[in-house]
């Protein structure tokens, strides 16, 4: 089992210092955000550069007590340790405490703690005990149902304490398992899914139709299927032509939507005759995505129209640019890009920003934290995050692949997408390039939960690094 | 695992592609497009309107007329509302719960209508007292979503001089339409002097920027007040009136309807202006305006009619004066000219009839005596004077001349609404008669009556012009601006094209007329040691009794008042007007009025021609 046993390695201190630039920076943001020129008093119990300060010394008492716990613990409680957070996630659920809408926290006096947070490190854990196991395969119909549970459970829970953004992070398992060998086409096809989904929003159906149906007979055309594309159409248009005389002269009112689909019905009739009568295989399949696709248009339709709430709706029409909201729901999104575009390339300077102090950005301290390193700091500040956050991704990658125990490997991938996740939709929903979605900003946002929840994340990895040529399983 | 090296870096490659998107998004962002930096200043930066201190009004020995008084509006940033404690809340602004209730009804209603914004203040109640101010600004803690906006509003130290001074108020729709420099809910002189001189009297507003946060709550000032401009209060005036005067003319006129212009004829400054019946104009300021407004608009007596400017009387006897300068001038008449005077002017179509008195007069005595018949004869003569050919040439080179004396068109005096009386010239009566009309036709012109139309400040000037013999400045209530000259206008003197020995015999008449022995229509307003000229006129009134008119000055070589007083319905001019006028030029140049004449200055206080008429 031990083939290297017992060769300590030293722990990656390059990590550390990534982490300690940016819980440092993050501490300065928040204390500028909280900044006013009317109080200046530093040891002020409430204020929260001061109760952050208590958080991040509480952060040093969980590194030191992961360095002293044994890597084969992580292991072996994982599915423990998740266990207990889903526990922690029902009990949420119904003694929990109701802030902006998501009732996701515990209150016990002065103390408020979010048990997702620590949700996220557990399913990390468990995901990778599970696919650590030895002659894992993840094709297995079982497996599958096994690994989609690990995920899904804490989603739905989540979900029911009304935390959307939350939930949205254990998407990136679906990364974790790409590494691990799922096939690619899930990731490709998920991404064209989404493409044709945001489409369907933008442009009428009938458009959408009208393309995948073009891209269906280009992509057949080039597939050796020639000569009976112009009479499929030939026959799709007199399928649509006639439903569309046939509603006229009844007086029904028919939707363009659904003549365009008589003749795409047809089309398809036409075509799975000619492909019994001359053997060729290829027509099914490409039938069967061109209405995958048309069904997928009609519900993501439906998805957006009937599941998403109003504000979330909103939100989704602003940022694909459907919707002028300036003092709504674009609101947050525009008076933060004036935040961060105020602060050009230098920025205002340390406690100087004023969008980021007056209450114009909202959540100025914990989702919208970016704001006031972009006023204050400018271009430079924002590139020293932005490159502070990609390095720390791409080393938790490296650590990764390093790793000589599987189960190390995937909880790394888990610790540095995660992070990717946060990363990409806080700082991009600051900028305008992703829609709202109340996450925090790792180490930046304000909040003990959080900050805890994430070190917790990267310590338990950068311990399991320290054992990285043993094999821990 | 080697396999899945690739997918390592694919998902690396992913991670730099996203930074590399956000790297590029902040670029433009921070560095290469400038709009969020300039929508960032208007966020913060709050320009602040800071409203100067209009100027403040002296009278003509510099006592104070009219100031500035503080008083807070309440302003309202709906959003900002929390729960409090109404029934404190009314205490301290003093209004009752249900007062309230109906504000914040009203509140929503604007809301609705999108006439006020929840993100922006507004006011939720106007004028508040300083002392109320000081009760409510201890508790304003308590009540999140209001503050308090100092705002000013003149305060008059007399209740004197209303029609003077004019009142000022919130600038309408169609003044801020016109003039970028008001906004809404700036104050605005609206009448008056407040009127006339506004540009002098509201100054220039100043700008402070000032940093805010989203809820409009000040944090400090931007760039340390770099781009800040001062207020500039409003330049003080002096106005000409002589304040003790103007009481004095209020307290003659109470109960009666009328007007007193009072002149110093050197200057044309008008020291007095009484405009009866008056109001206080400390009615008109404030939270109780809109309802004293109502309740002074809807008087039958008028109160708000300035009577001084726009009442249209026919002048009377007074004007036989002018007629007689006219004559003169135009070589129809001479001192020494007699006519005979039968009880009137009789001809075979029409008769002027005339009191008992002896004749035949000269001139200086048909004056002294106010003879009708002699002013047929001399009006006649100067409208058939061969040297024009034709009436209408003799009444248009007439006309001219009372335009010269100030008559038929406005003055231009600094007082809101004047009106331009009536002078009528051939044309006007060649519609009338169809062309068919001779002197005789017009003669009432020659005792003041008929057609012509005069308002008591041109009374006034011509009593000016006549103690200058010839010559008058328009008259005016301004006296000085602090920093500034009074208008041009006011300082050029105008000439009358009458020589100045005309005026001998008509001034001695008019001395007569109040020195004079038997037969001297106006001795009443004699004043012991101060030769006083006057003419009296009593103006035939279609609506009911006789208005009563006095025109005089003094002292006769020295002139330093002339006055003008019309009593509506007060009968012969030497009843009400010519004491009225003696008052006031004693009061004036003496500082007094005589024990000798005590019993008479009684019985004008006293009386009373509005309650009388009613009974």
């Amino acid at each position: 089992m031990a083939i290297r046993n017992s060769y300590k390695s030293s722990v990656d201190w390059f990590t550390i210092v990534i982490y300690a630039l940016l819980v440092t920076f993050g501490w300065i943001n928040i204390y500028a955000a909280n900044y006013s020129p009317d109080s200046t008093v530093f040891f002020d119990m409430s204020s929260e550069h001061f109760k952050q300060l208590i958080w991040i010394a509480l952060s040093l008492v969980i590194i030191g007590m992961i360095f002293l716990i044994d890597s084969q613990f992580f292991v072996e409680f994982a599915y423990v340790f998740y266990g207990f957070t889903i526990f922690l996630l029902v009990t949420v659920l119904l003694f929990g405490k109701e802030i902006n809408g998501a009732k996701s926290w515990f209150e016990v006096g002065p103390v408020r703690f979010q048990p997702a947070e620590l949700t996220k490190v557990a399913t990390a854990l468990a995901l990778a005990r599970l696919l650590s196991r030895f002659g894992f395969d993840m094709s297995k119909p079982m497996n599958i149902v096994k690994i989609g549970a690990i995920i899904f459970i804490p989603v739905l829970m989540i979900l029911l304490q009304n935390d959307t953004g939350s939930a949205l992070v254990y998407f990136v398992f679906i990364l974790v398992l790409f590494r691990e060998g799922m096939t690619g086409y899930i990731l490709f096809f998920g991404f064209i899914a989404s493409i044709v989904a945001v489409l369907t929003l933008i442009i009428p159906n009938i458009y959408i139709f009208a393309l995948i149906t073009a891209t269906i007979l280009i992509t057949l055309f080039y597939n050796g299927v020639r000569k009976c594309q112009i009479k499929g159409l030939l026959w799709g248009a007199l399928a649509a032509a006639s439903l569309y005389f046939a509603g006229k002269l009844l007086k029904i009112n028919l939707l363009p939507d659904y003549v365009m689909l008589a003749g795409i019905a047809a089309l398809t009739i036409y075509l799975i005759i000619i492909s019994f009568k001359k053997r060729l295989r290829v027509i099914p399949l490409y039938l069967l995505i061109l209405w995958g696709a048309i069904t997928l248009a009609f519900s993501a339709d439906y998805f957006f129209n009937k599941v998403l709430n109003d504000y979330q709706r909103t939100r989704i029409n602003v940022l694909l640019g459907l919707e002028e909201d300036p003092l709504g729901a674009g609101y947050n999104v525009n008076q933060s890009k004036i935040a961060i575009g105020s602060g050009g390339l230098t920025g205002k300077g340390f406690l100087e920003g004023t969008q980021t102090k007056f209450d114009f950005v909202p959540e100025q301290s914990t989702d919208f934290i970016f704001c006031t390193v972009g006023e204050e700091w400018g271009f430079a500040g924002s590139m020293f995050v932005i490159i502070g956050f990609v390095t720390l991704i791409l080393r938790l990658i490296i650590l990764a692949e390093r790793q000589h125990s599987d189960f190390s490997r995937i909880y790394g991938y888990g610790v540095a997408l995660i992070f990717f996740f946060h990363f990409a939709i806080n700082i991009g929903m600051t900028i305008g390039l992703a829609p709202v979605i109340g996450i925090p900003l790792p180490f930046f946002s304000y909040g003990g939960s959080s900050l805890w929840g994430f070190t917790l994340l990267l310590f338990i990895f950068l311990k399991l690094d320290t054992n990285r040529n043993e094999l821990i399983r | 695992m080697g396999g899945n090296n690739n997918r390592a870096v694919f998902i690396g490659i992913f991670v730099i592609l996203i930074g590399a998107i956000f790297a590029l998004k902040l670029f433009v962002l921070q560095v290469a497009d400038p709009s969020y930096k300039l929508s960032a200043e208007s966020n913060t930066r709050r320009k602040v309107i800071q409203f100067p201190s209009r100027g403040l009004i002296y009278d003509r020995n510099g006592k104070l007329l009219v100031s500035n008084q503080a008083v807070y509006d309440i302003m309202i940033v709906p959003q900002d509302l929390t729960a409090f404690d109404t029934l404190d809340f009314c205490e301290s602004i003093g209004v009752t719960p249900d007062e309230l209730r109906s504000m914040f009804v009203n509140m929503r209603k604007q809301l609705r209508q999108k006439k006020i914004l929840p993100y922006k203040p507004s006011v939720f109640y106007k004028q508040l007292s300083a002392e109320r101010y000081g009760r409510f600004q201890e508790k304003l803690y308590k009540f999140k979503g209001f503050f308090v906006q100092r705002r000013t509003l003149r305060k008059y130290e007399y209740p004197l001089g209303a029609h003077v001074l004019g009142y000022v108020g919130e600038a309408n729709k169609k003044l801020l339409k016109k003039d970028t420099y008001y906004s809404q809910g700036d104050y605005v002189g609206i009448s008056g002097i407040e009127k006339v001189y506004e540009e002098q009297l509201r100054g220039h507003k100043g700008v402070k920027y000032e940093l805010v946060d989203v809820h409009g709550r000040i944090k400090g000032s931007y760039r340390s007040g770099r781009f800040d401009v001062p207020a500039i209060s409003g330049n003080n005036i002096t106005l000409s009136l002589d304040i003790d005067l103007q009481q004095y003319g209020e307290m003659l006129m109470k109960n009666k309807i009328g007007s007193i212009v009072a002149i110093e004829p050197q200057t044309g400054q008008v020291l007095a202006m009484v405009s009866a019946p008056t109001y206080d104009p400390s009615l008109l300021v404030g939270k109780v305006r809109s309802h004293n407004f109502g309740i002074l608009s809807t008087d039958s007596l008028k109160p708000l009619f300035n009577r001084a400017v726009q009442a249209r009387y026919p002048p009377g006897s007074t004007f036989k004066t002018l007629n007689a300068l006219i004559g003169l001038q135009e070589g129809v008449l001479t001192p020494a000219t007699e006519y005979s005077c039968n009880m009137g002017y009789h001809t075979r179509s029409l008769s002027v009839g005339c009191h008992h008195h002896v004749s035949p007069l000269d001139l200086t005595h048909s004056i002294m005596i106010s003879c009708n018949a002699y002013y047929c004869h001399v009006f006649r003569n100067i409208l058939d004077n061969p040297q024009y050919g034709s009436v209408q040439a003799g009444l248009n080179a007439w006309k001219d001349f009372m335009v010269k004396f100030g008559f038929g068109y406005k003055l231009g005096v600094d007082v809101t609404n004047e009106a331009r009386g009536f002078i009528p010239n051939a044309s006007y009566y060649d519609k009338i008669y169809r062309g068919s009309w001779s002197s005789l036709t017009v003669i009432s012109l020659a005792i003041g009556q008929g057609e012509i139309l005069t308002t008591p400040i041109q009374m006034a000037n011509m009593a000016s012009m006549l103690s200058n013999r010839g010559k008058y400045f328009t008259p005016h209530v301004i006296k000085q601006i602090e920093d500034g000259d009074i208008p041009e206008r006011f300082r050029t003197v105008h000439e009358t094209g009458i020589d100045t020995a005309n005026f001998t015999p008509v001034l001695k008449g008019m001395e007569l007329a109040v020195q004079g022995g038997p037969g001297c229509t106006a001795g009443i307003a004699r004043i012991p040691g101060i030769v006083v000229c006057g003419k009296t006129g009593t103006a035939q009134n279609p609506h009911g009794k006789d208005h009563s008119i006095f025109i005089a000055f003094a002292p006769k070589d020295d002139p330093k008042i002339a006055v003008a007083v019309y009593v509506e319905n007060g009968g012969f001019g030497a009843t009400w007007a010519a004491p009225i006028a003696s008052f006031m030029i004693e009061k004036y140049l003496t500082g007094e009025v005589s024990q000798r004449r005590a019993w008479l200055e009684k019985r004008i206080l006293e009386g009373d021609l509005i309650h009388g008429n009613k009974k």
